[in-house]
């Protein structure tokens, strides 16, 4: 993985100490609160409902063991003893000391992370498909291109105060893991003639007006990408609105221009500044390129491969069928290990959870892990020899949910519990309903279904996307659930639709139960998945399951 | 004297900790709701808003909170507002640790 050159260490090392300049002045009173808070968000400094919250960047979900290690002494050190792992492959520490962030920062710097860009106006934390430089249907690995957007966009003069925030996602696969259509730019690789490529995808969100993106270029060489990215963001940069914020993201600026003018404005931008970069973002492409190089993998021992293995209990095997991905190497698999187990809370671990993946990645993993969108943990290289002991170091350390990809890996945001734009609660509803699934034992007959709960209207928790999404509001004094049902995250991403009135709080679970229940029924036969039963059939039948009574009375 | 349409809480955040805290007269600060001093009187509540927003070395983002007046303390009348005065569902940390 990459490593931080010395500008690297310097850049960031000097931020480390204005920012502890900064903290000593607003204690002692030198700075006003109005001063101070934009320059405490430009470290990824937040104050939420009950404390500061510092959100740090991981970028494209790549850690490795030590990083790991180091943010499980964060949380224990000046934390409550867990982080929050999130769907911009971030984490939080939710309880953190004003005076104690630039020690955080610090500690941070010393394994090369950072939490800059995790707020504000500015190009965001670029994520990637968490399988990226593991999966058996990867192009390439996507990650190199990631960093180097890192790199280009951090601390970048002209992208310091954009219209609106700005996320950027990557994948190096043709199926898309990585969200791509919901972002401000989504890249696709794409090898054309022999030529790596990427398709450019503008203006897809959620929120308030969640739209998919739209191509803007079907295929922009390797060589013209980043200057490409540049006459994007940069059209972006003067065209956006800065009237209005529900306006100001670059979905409405493209919403009202028109996809053909932006394209227009940007080619004509991209002319321009394309000369200025003279191949120095290519070489220093081909420097990142080096950092990613894939572990050296061992051979495949076909006599001991874990699932040839006679001696499998029951829940290992359990596991195997929904934890465990093709790997592109032979003899490899990749893990996915479940933050999800019933009844926890979406995304959590704890210090000691941190430590055992660490070692596991250390010690079974080539030292890489990953986060994903979806608040998991992979582990992108394992031995199929060795996935029985990792399947034990996990269980051992209450990491071993067999869940992935099933009704109780629920996407949360944290929700009123922490959020201070919350507008409901999302995680008790994730715990009822998880907890109420695995008592039922249905988990596995009800099959693939992605369910994402947001408790506000900037779907942090990608409710719009899920096959089943859940909206948290307010409506008369007390929290409400807004369902929207078919929606779809992947290369054919799909914005759901909403299926009628709020539930209240104690009406969501006994709602989802009824919509799943009646899926079960409705279903061609096994293999129809909820979504594509929904695709099947429409809205109709599903709304009769959530509201019995409008159908009686009608 | 003027009656405010319900009764009233000042709140914020400490600056330190971001801890929520309610005013308590005559200058003092708690992290109890129940010990928050209930403001009934619009003058009153003007005046506490603008001392709250006079310490900004101590709390961050006052703002004056409805709440029902009842004999053990005032309680919050909106969820939100309830949530902040005991802390998290999901762990008990904050207000809710021992």
């Amino acid at each position: 993985m990459y490593e931080y050159s010395s500008f690297d260490h310097e850049f960031i090392a000097e931020r480390v100490t204005q920012f502890r300049a900064q903290v000593a002045r607003r204690l002692d009173g030198s700075l006003t609160e109005d001063e101070f808070k934009p320059l405490r968000l430009m470290n990824g400094l937040y104050l939420q409902l009950h404390a500061y919250m510092l959100r740090v960047a991981i970028p494209y979900g790549t850690l490795n063991s030590r990083q790991m290690r180091q943010l499980a002494m964060i949380a224990e050190r000046w934390d409550k003893g867990y982080g929050h792992f999130t769907t911009r492959q971030n984490i939080q520490f939710n309880w953190p000391k004003l005076e104690d962030v630039p020690s955080i920062l610090q500690a941070l710097a010393d394994v090369e992370m950072h939490a800059i860009q995790t707020s504000g106006n500015t190009v965001r934390n670029v994520t990637a498909d968490h399988f990226a430089g593991a999966a058996a249907d990867e192009l390439a690995d996507p990650r190199p291109i990631a960093e180097l957007i890192r790199q280009w966009s951090t601390d970048h003069p002209e992208f310091q105060f954009l219209p609106r925030k700005f996320k950027i996602a990557v994948t190096g696969s043709p199926n898309d893991r990585a969200v791509t259509r919901a972002h401000d730019i989504g890249l696709r690789m794409i090898v054309q003639d022999g030529l790596r490529g990427f398709e450019v995808i503008v203006g897809g969100g959620l929120g308030r007006t969640p739209m998919i993106g739209k191509t803007l270029s079907p295929f922009v060489p390797l060589d013209d990408l980043l200057p490409y990215l540049e006459a994007v963001v940069s059209t972006y940069n003067l065209l956006g609105r800065r009237d209005n914020k529900y306006k100001a993201r670059i979905k409405m600026t493209t919403h009202e221009h028109g996809i053909e003018e932006i394209k227009q404005r940007v080619e004509a931008q991209f002319a321009k500044i394309k000369p200025r970069f003279a191949g120095a973002d290519l070489q220093l492409l081909k420097d990142i390129e080096q950092h990613f190089a894939p572990p050296k993998f061992k051979p495949l021992i076909a006599q001991v491969e874990a699932d040839s293995a006679p001696a499998q209990t029951p829940v290992f095997r359990a596991w195997l069928d929904t934890n465990i991905t093709a790997h592109k190497a032979p003899g490899y698999a990749i893990v996915s290990v479940s933050l999800k187990k019933p009844g926890a809370t979406p995304g959590d671990a704890s210090a000691a959870q941190m430590r055992a993946l660490a070692k596991i990645a250390r010690n079974f993993g080539h030292d890489e892990l990953r986060i994903s969108h979806e608040q998991n943990v992979i582990l992108p290289h394992v031995h199929r020899a060795d996935l029985p002991q990792v399947f034990q170091a996990l269980r051992q350390a209450d990491l071993a949910a067999a869940n992935i990809g099933l009704v109780s890996d629920i996407i949360a945001c944290p929700g009123m519990d922490y959020c201070a734009l919350a507008t409901a609660r999302s995680i008790p509803v994730a715990q009822q309903i998880a907890t109420r699934f695995q008592a039922l034992k249905l988990e596995h007959d009800i099959g693939p279904l992605k369910l994402k709960i947001s408790g506000c209207i900037n779907a942090c928790g990608h409710h719009h996307v899920g096959h089943i999404g859940i909206l948290g509001l307010e409506k008369a004094g007390v929290e409400s659930y807004q369902i929207t049902l078919g929606g779809d995250a992947t290369t054919e991403a799909e914005i759901g639709t909403r299926a009628g009135p709020g539930f209240g709080a104690d009406e969501i679970l006994p709602a989802i139960e009824r919509l799943l229940l009646g899926y079960l029924k409705l279903r061609l036969d096994r293999h129809e998945s909820f979504l594509e039963a929904y695709r099947r059939l429409g809205l109709v039948p599903f709304k009769a399951l959530l509201y019995p009574q409008t159908r009686k009375a009608a | 004297m003027s009656l405010t349409a319900s009764s009233k809480v000042v709140t914020a955040n400490d600056l330190r900790s971001g801890e929520v805290l309610y005013l308590r007269f005559p200058h003092s600060w708690t992290p109890e709701l129940a010990k928050a001093s209930v403001i009934k009187d619009s003058d009153l509540a003007k005046a506490s808003l603008a001392f709250a927003q006079g310490q900004p070395n101590a709390v961050v983002g006052a703002y004056l909170s409805d709440v029902i007046d009842e004999i053990d303390g005032p309680k919050a009348s909106h969820f939100r507002e309830t949530f902040r005065s005991t802390g998290p569902s999901n762990y008990r940390h904050g207000k809710q640790e021992v």
